[in-house]
């Protein structure tokens, strides 16, 4: 009997798993299936799922207009940069703040959230002036910059949270027992931390493909990212919802795909702490 | 042995120099809409003549361009080399010298043949500060069978009690047809570009001559009365959301028996590749009460140059080309007449050829002409434009509003406090910036 009822039960929450999973993907669908419809049947009311003429002459008038693999290349380029050398300065900055506090800790840390409080667009005169005197407008090398500037605090305060978690006494008995510092790091520390790693290493490369703001304000063409990509297909005079699917949906495949690929690492990221 | 080496040296010099012509690449910055696409695609018609100019685009969202334009301007960025900016920016930045006049277009580019209200609304103080690309007024689109159906005629000219008549007669909900479609998304582009409009007509305006706001005047009130209760009884449900984009899909899709929005919406309403309608639209002026306004706005999108662009020669050529005659004529060769930029040459509404394709040709002419940017409202204002008042805060305010107006048509609001609420907030505003005490 009690059998029965855990498969019941089993069967009951699978099929909510599935339904709230299905919810939340739900959007993306809608907009890849927008993205092989026509531009009338994409606005028709009532909308046809999945039930109309697939075409994919959005994706070759997309190809036709614009220049994809230039804009995916500067997303990758300055998602990717900016990530990696956030990473190489949150986790000194994390480990210093985790393993060995002192009195201001606390207030640093705060202080470095408190940056994330301000609207940006309250900074975006001086910061374009700033970038106009030293040719930084339209560079890749400056959208890295002020992406990774933006994102440092989270990714600091992440790593901040996982070290915290990993026990000080394995590290010391590691030192009882004669490891040194870089050995310590190595075959103690990082094992342990990597799905914390690997997690914010994603979230921090999600945001950055992600951002909008800096990446539209500051880029013209060369260094032009996906989101300018994007921008340059809706418009609020004129049917362009299904070449807009189309190329959001070319903007997202990248990072959807090693979202996929890495969930793993993420989920388990996300829950460090709470299972072991 | 002279000549030989006179020779040598010459080839020599020749080689030398024929690669090195001046390479002047062009940045444009523009928006997403089809009239700029299709220039886009023939710019090499230009730089085939132009051999040392590229020309490069930089298209984005409406909103987004004007934030990003505004910046680069207002710092000096130099990020680029033409804008395409509206009649709304083209008095305040002219105002300010961030726009370099256009006064070197050529002998042939003959400014003479600009609409002169279109003329009117990107000039200042008689010179040109930037040339009209597209132009567009607002006009009635109505379906001539559900008319036809209903025994009612459309005049030339209707009023808006006519207008207030006949969206209720035509509306039936069962059978999913609405009486009429307006704009209701806030915005001051969005519902405030026609409400606006709308109370032109209705003798009302933004500000009296000392700057204080009206919205507390009856004519306000009549106003925005008379759009709630229309949109109430014969509008579509949701209509709080609806901007241009969401009516022209009703439209097209046979939902509503009256629409009054942008002139160019007339050529997408009357496409048969994207609209169900197509053969059964007519066009009217947009309505009045009597008074001498009609409810409809002016717009022209437009090519202009920043100050301190070192391309100004380079930029004028370009701009010369995209807004002649000629450039018209080239798009109708390679796409035909129905696609050619409207609204901003006379000679345009002259030609048969053009008129043949376009049944609404005659109407937005006369909708144009009957815009005046520089007396919009029945009573004197202090401001320039139709549909907003040229001012920095305006686009701050305007949405401000909108947001009100927007909450009175769903009904969050009534029609009394969202005016009040408007007012108010227009008082702080313009306090704020000084034109009031």
């Amino acid at each position: 009997m009690a059998r029965m009822v855990t498969t019941r039960n089993k069967v009951i929450s699978t099929a909510a798993a599935w339904l709230v999973g299905f919810l939340i993907f739900f959007p993306i669908l809608w907009m890849v299936l927008a993205s092989f419809k026509t531009e009338l049947e994409a606005f028709a009311i009532p909308p046809s799922f999945l039930f109309f003429h697939w075409t994919t002459e959005n994706y070759v008038t997309v190809q036709e207009r614009s220049d994809y693999l230039h804009h995916a290349l500067n997303s990758i380029i300055i998602a990717g940069g900016s990530t990696l050398i956030a990473m190489l300065i949150a986790i000194p900055a994390a480990w210093s703040m985790a393993f060995s506090p002192t009195k201001r800790t606390k207030d640093v840390l705060l202080w470095m959230l408190s940056t994330k409080m301000m609207p940006p667009v309250g900074v975006l005169v001086p910061i374009y002036l700033i970038y106009r005197t030293f040719g930084l407008l339209d560079t890749r090398s400056g959208l890295i910059f002020i992406l990774c500037l933006g994102n440092l605090p989270i990714v600091i305060w992440m790593l901040f949270t996982y070290f915290k978690e990993i026990p000080k006494d394995i590290l010391e008995a590691a030192r009882m027992d004669g490891a040194t510092i870089g050995r310590e790091l190595i075959y103690v520390l990082t094992p342990m931390a990597v799905p914390g790693l690997a997690s914010t290493l994603l979230l921090n490369l999600i945001l950055a493909w992600n951002e909008a703001f800096w990446t539209l304000n500051l880029s013209t063409l060369e260094a032009a990212p996906l989101t300018v990509f994007i921008a340059s297909y809706s418009s609020p005079e004129g049917l362009f919802w299904a070449k807009l699917s189309a190329a959001s949906t070319l903007a997202i495949a990248p990072i959807l795909v090693l979202g996929w690929f890495s969930q793993r690492q993420l989920v388990r990221g996300l829950t460090f702490g709470a299972v072991k | 042995m002279k000549n030989v080496l006179c020779a040598v040296a010459g080839a020599a010099a020749l080689l030398i120099s024929a690669p090195s012509i001046a390479q002047t690449t062009l940045t444009v910055a523009t928006v997403n809409n089809s009239d700029m696409i299709r220039m886009q695609g023939l710019t090499s018609e230009f730089t085939a003549k132009n051999p040392d100019i590229t020309v490069k685009w930089v298209t984005l969202e409406e909103n987004v361009l004007r934030q990003r334009v505004t910046t680069d301007i207002a710092t000096k960025g130099g990020q680029f080399d033409v804008l395409t900016i509206g009649t709304y920016e083209v008095p305040i930045w002219a105002k300010k010298s961030w726009l370099v006049p256009l006064d070197k277009l050529g002998a042939d580019y003959d400014v003479g043949d600009l609409l002169p209200k279109i003329k009117d609304a990107v000039s200042v103080d008689g010179k040109l500060y930037a040339a009209p690309f597209y132009g567009e007024s607002s006009m009635v689109m109505y379906r001539t069978d559900l008319f036809d159906k209903a025994g009612l005629k459309m005049p030339e000219s209707p009023t808006w009690d006519f207008v207030v008549d006949a969206a209720k007669k035509l509306t039936d909900k069962a059978g999913g047809v609405y009486g009429i479609c307006l704009r209701g998304k806030a915005g001051w582009g969005e519902n405030m570009a026609f409400l606006t409009a709308m109370s032109n007509s209705f003798g009302a305006r933004w500000f009296d001559e000392k700057w204080e706001p009206q919205f507390n005047s009856p004519e306000w009130k009549k106003t925005l009365t008379t759009y709630v209760d229309l949109m109430k009884q014969a509008g579509p449900p949701g209509a709080s959301s609806n901007g241009f984009n969401e009516n022209l899909a009703l439209f097209s899709a046979g939902k509503c028996a009256m629409w009054i929005d942008a002139t160019v919406a007339a050529s997408m309403v009357t496409n048969p590749k994207d609209s169900k309608v197509a053969d059964k639209v007519g066009f009217a002026l947009a309505p009045n009460t009597g008074l001498g306004k009609n409810a409809n706005w002016l717009w022209a999108w437009s090519l202009a140059i920043p100050a301190g662009s070192k391309k100004v020669d380079a930029a004028e050529k370009f701009i010369a080309w995209a807004t002649s005659k000629d450039y018209t004529k080239l798009v109708a060769s390679k796409e035909g007449w129905s696609n050619v930029p409207p609204g901003t040459r006379t000679s345009l509404y002259k030609n048969p050829d053009y008129l043949k394709v376009a049944p609404f040709a005659k109407l937005t002419l006369a909708s144009i002409d009957a815009a005046d940017p520089n007396k919009p409202t029945v009573k004197p204002v202090p401001y320039v434009g139709v549909q907003y008042a040229a001012i920095p805060e305006f686009q701050g305010i305007g949405t401000q509003v909108g947001q009100q107006f927007s909450a009175a048509l769903s009904g969050s609001t009534t029609v009394d406090a969202a005016l009040t609420a408007a007012q108010s907030v227009t008082e702080r505003e313009m306090k704020r910036a000084g034109y009031i005490k």
